[in-house]
């Protein structure tokens, strides 16, 4: 019988991206991956803090161990959602990583000034997305040490 | 553009180990080398014998070093309006929760222990290369220095 590496508990992925398809392709990405990923999805940025901050139905959401945030997002944007999450001395500590179109120099420092933990660029082509997703998976899930769930931190 | 990288590191074994797993994933890497927190942040503001030294494009800290520790070298480059852009990998043979979490609280980009195994060791330099210096934007050089 094999025994799973894991430790059993599912990595908690919060997604926050307005384009149905490049979530479609996230999820599509993710399920492919070898440990058991919960991938939660908020498609802008006021519903992005919403699920950080257990608001309204959000409640019992999950605190994510790892945070893929795209830049331009309607009602809130990525910049500001990025300045909440950093500025917050518990949620601050959860890996974020942009993920994002824009190939904009001043997006790319503006957001390693906020502490975004790395800035990728989303490829055109579905294949190199799909690379994108799984090299994310096999850095930031495999080799990286993320913080434990800290209930009161 | 040939990526420089600074690696802060005061174990000659693991700079060797670390020279040689960079050498053969891309020769191109001009790898510098700190061996504690007080060169690490006397190269970085380019002071003494640094004077010259060119601003890194990334950062491997190790956690315990000699003379100024990498804590306290973390939160030097993260309080550093300059400095806090340049990606700062925390590098360590510590796998304590408390060194994760101080770790990502002081803005540490990643946090990765060093694997025991030689070649588990080369290929996390290897995924390193692959993924922040190939993957990952970089910021540009800054233009005001």
């Amino acid at each position: 019988m094999k025994i799973a590496e894991d430790d059993g508990m599912p990595i908690e992925v919060l997604l926050v991206e307005d384009s149905p398809g490049d979530v479609r392709l996230t999820q599509e990405a993710f399920r492919e991956y070898s440990k058991p990923v919960r991938l939660h999805l908020a498609t802008d940025g006021v519903e992005a803090m919403a699920f950080l901050r257990h608001e309204g139905a959000y409640v019992n959401a999950p605190r994510p161990d790892l945070i893929l945030l795209d830049l331009n997002l309607p009602r809130m944007d990525g910049r500001e959602v990025l300045a909440l999450i950093k500025k917050d001395q518990s949620l601050k500590i959860i890996p974020t990583i942009i993920l994002t179109t824009s190939d904009d120099e001043a997006d790319v420092m503006i957001s390693y000034q906020l502490q975004a933990n790395c800035y990728l660029r989303k490829p055109a082509h579905w294949d190199a997305f799909d690379g994108l997703v799984r090299s994310i998976n096999a850095f930031w899930l495999t080799r990286a040490k993320l913080p434990q769930q800290i209930p009161n931190a | 553009m040939n990526r420089i990288v600074l690696l802060v590191e005061d174990s000659p074994g693991d700079v060797r180990l670390t020279r040689e797993a960079f050498r053969d994933a891309d020769p191109q890497i001009d790898l510098r080398i700190a061996v504690d927190g007080v060169e690490a942040m006397a190269y970085l503001r380019q002071e003494g014998v640094h004077i010259d030294a060119p601003r890194p494009d990334f950062i491997l800290l190790d956690l315990n070093l000699p003379k100024m520790d990498g804590r306290e070298v973390l939160a030097h480059i993260k309080e550093d309006d300059d400095l806090k852009t340049i990606p700062t990998v925390i590098l360590t043979t510590s796998d304590a929760e408390a060194d994760i979490v101080t770790s990502y609280k002081l803005q540490a980009n990643c946090y990765l222990s060093k694997p025991v195994q030689l070649e588990e060791f080369e290929s996390l330099v290897k995924s390193i290369n692959d993924f922040w210096l190939t993957r990952v934007k970089l910021p540009q050089q800054a233009l005001s220095n």
